[in-house]
């Protein structure tokens, strides 16, 4: 008998699984077969550290927001620089790597979705560099609040399709990725943008993320001789919070704590915090938390901040949740807009609206950590595309 | 009632392929999906597939995610396919195979679905998004309710699971006869008739075909080779531009040049 449960696919406690059309079975095994022969590879992880280094500008910086910290009389705050690397956020670490391994399986064309448009632009950036042809799905809600971005991935060789169905947003970007790929699967890799989709993506995403964690982890350790009290992370999909999380998986003395997008409030039905108020469920090919209506539809998801705008999460956020190594906060809207100007003002350093929910987080728990050690916070990228939007709020239009 | 491998057998017996319509329930509207079902079954349709609609129908292309976002907008639920099934079961006894991605249903609760659904007639389940083996607690409570669990097969299946995948399903075997989603095509996939040809020789189940398929003269080709003909998006199309009487009327065409394969095949 021949074993047909190669469909299961990789699971973290239920959530997880490949629950995709059948079309797709045969080009996930091959990606999960190709990623492992990949990273046994020593020829393959050479030519990826070296890009990580020469091209991203790895190692990214840890700094200490002294002026931040002291705003708050809190404990120590550090900053993980991701919006530092190329491309200005940590995307990139995921699309070389994914890059290289469609180049490796043979395939030419690559497809992507992105919310905030930085996994778009990283995605065409690594198109670029390795020669491959590049579409990117952009929900027209996203087109319009990161115009800037959209121009960036025309720059680098990208076609961007905006996608006009469902909420256009994120998710239904990511629908119109999954439809391309079933149709053109022999020839395209889809280079997912967070650790969610049918497995072996998650894993496949958080493990080329979890290069932020292993460099903050000795990082912290040589700057300040212990590790941190906690690590926290803004959470969509969820792929920079795995990608800082992983490292300090067994470091049981160190908290997880990913924030979420609250955006009206949580009780206002319009946000995006699909583990505070969510509840297992099916999309986008994996079993996890997710925001949806008594009917089992999908609630449209809202933030201020494209690229946290989604109504699932990353099934290993799930899984974390429920046994209760990380937990998951949220920040509004005001919040976020608050800590972008008060980064912005204290420290010379803007964050992408993304990042400023943890940067928001941060700053309500810093007193509450003094006497506990200090707090590293992923700062996932940088806010110069949020600026023109911004302003739009900030001059009293109304927000998407 | 018949079940869905008897309507097989009977069509087979026949010497006619099985002609499978899709609606999606709510479109264009409640109550016309009633008038929809009962004029598909009038016009030849054997078994008919009933869609609940669903929020992200990533398997399907713009003409169902249209009249599913229509469906949506019109308050059709799962609850409420399963109350329109029931109204059709009191007038017509054709089989009804239940078209679904699984979040509405685990929602609803799976147990409680597959009891509702088979208490209000159904007599199929097809789920677009758990390809064989993805869900064995899932899949399990399918294969053991009383409705046949109808599994896919698509071009890149490989062969020992596409066996495999032939073994465990019931009913019959839907395969996808191009890579992509649903949608009307001018062209049927090259190379499509020894794919499904091949595939008729390593499973015992009936195999219809569906994906692309528009036209009634392709309709009366796949029927020349599979035991079934499934036909969606053009069925939507043809039901959006003419009501149901639109639908019936289009899918007597293919009816037609099904039917007429099969004479010429008995007169040869």
């Amino acid at each position: 008998m021949v074993n047909i449960m190669e469909a299961k696919g990789e699971r973290f406690g239920p959530y997880g699984g490949r629950y995709v059309p059948e079309t797709l079975i045969s080009a996930l095994d091959e990606l999960g077969a190709a990623y492992e022969e990949a990273t046994a590879d020593s020829v393959f992880c050479e030519e990826l550290d070296l890009l990580l280094r020469d091209y991203v500008g790895r190692p990214s910086p840890l700094y200490h927001a002294s002026r931040l910290e002291a705003s708050v009389d809190g404990a120590p705050i550090f900053l993980k620089r991701e919006d530092l690397n190329h491309t200005g956020a940590h995307k990139i670490n995921n699309t070389i790597g994914q890059a290289l391994l469609a180049r490796r399986m043979g395939k030419h064309r690559i497809i992507a979705e992105t919310g905030a448009g930085q996994h778009g632009v990283a995605t065409a950036t690594a198109c670029a560099l390795f020669d491959l042809e590049c579409v990117v799905y952009m929900g027209e809600v996203d087109v319009d609040r990161q115009a800037l971005n959209v121009y960036r991935m025309e720059l680098l060789g990208a076609e961007v399709r905006p996608v006009g169905s469902g909420t256009r947003t994120l998710k239904d970007a990511t629908n119109e990725a999954i439809r391309d790929w079933v149709t053109n699967v022999e020839t395209t890799h889809y280079i997912i943008g967070s650790v969610v989709g049918p497995s072996p993506f998650p894993r496949i995403v958080r493990d080329f993320q979890a290069v932020i964690g292993h460099e903050a982890r000795e990082q912290m350790l040589e700057r300040t001789g212990a590790l941190p009290a906690a690590v926290v992370a803004c959470v969509g999909g969820g792929s920079n919070a795995m990608g800082i999380f992983h490292a300090f998986r067994e470091d049981d003395g160190v908290e997880f704590i990913g924030v979420e997008a609250a955006g009206e409030g949580l009780d206002s039905g319009r946000h995006s915090a699909t583990l505070a108020a969510g509840r297992p469920g099916v999309l986008h090919g994996a079993m996890s938390y997710l925001l949806q209506d008594a009917d089992g539809q999908v609630a449209p998801a809202h933030s201020i901040s494209a690229g946290l705008d989604y109504p699932g999460v990353g099934p290993e956020h799930s899984y974390l949740k429920d046994i209760g190594r990380a937990r998951y906060a949220s920040i509004t809207d005001k919040e976020a807009l608050a800590a972008f100007h008060r980064l912005s003002e204290l420290e010379g350093i803007t964050p992408a609206l993304e990042s400023a929910h943890a940067i928001a987080h941060v700053l309500k728990i810093a007193p509450d950590y003094k006497e506990r050690g200090s707090l590293l916070v992923c700062l996932s990228g940088r806010g110069d595309k949020d600026v023109d939007y911004v302003a739009r709020i900030e001059e009293g239009e109304h927000y998407l | 009632m018949p079940s869905i491998s008897e309507r097989f057998a009977e069509r087979r017996s026949e010497g006619r392929s099985t002609l499978v319509p899709y609606v999606t329930s709510g479109f264009p509207s409640r109550s016309a999906t009633l008038d929809v079902l009962a004029g598909l079954a009038e016009a030849g349709g054997d078994v008919l597939e009933l869609g609940i609609p669903f929020s992200d129908p990533l398997a399907d292309g713009p003409t169902i995610q249209e009249a599913t976002f229509r469906a949506l907008e019109a308050g059709m639920t799962v609850e409420g396919t399963l109350e329109l099934l029931g109204e059709f079961r009191r007038e017509s006894d054709t089989p009804i195979v239940l078209f679904s991605y699984l979040n509405p249903l685990l929602r609803y609760g799976l147990e409680a679905f597959l009891a509702d659904a088979e208490q209000a007639g159904a007599q199929g389940l097809l789920l677009t998004d758990v390809p064989t083996g993805t869900d064995p607690l899932v899949e399990d409570a399918i294969l053991t309710s009383g409705l046949d669990f109808i599994r896919l097969i698509a071009p890149t299946t490989r062969p020992e699971r596409a066996s495999a995948i032939g073994k465990t399903g019931q009913g019959f075997l839907y395969y996808i006869s191009r890579t992509g989603v649903t949608g009307a095509r001018e062209a049927l996939a090259e190379g499509l008739e020894e794919e499904v040809r091949a595939l008729r020789e390593v499973v015992e189940l009936p195999v219809a075909v569906g994906f692309g398929i528009s036209t009634p003269e392709q309709a009366a080709l796949i029927s020349g080779v599979a035991d079934g003909v499934i036909v969606g998006s053009a069925l939507i199309q043809a039901l959006d531009e003419g009501g149901p009487e639109g639908a019936g009327a289009f899918l007597a065409t293919l009816r037609s040049a099904m039917d007429r394969v099969a004479n010429e095949r008995e007169l040869s």
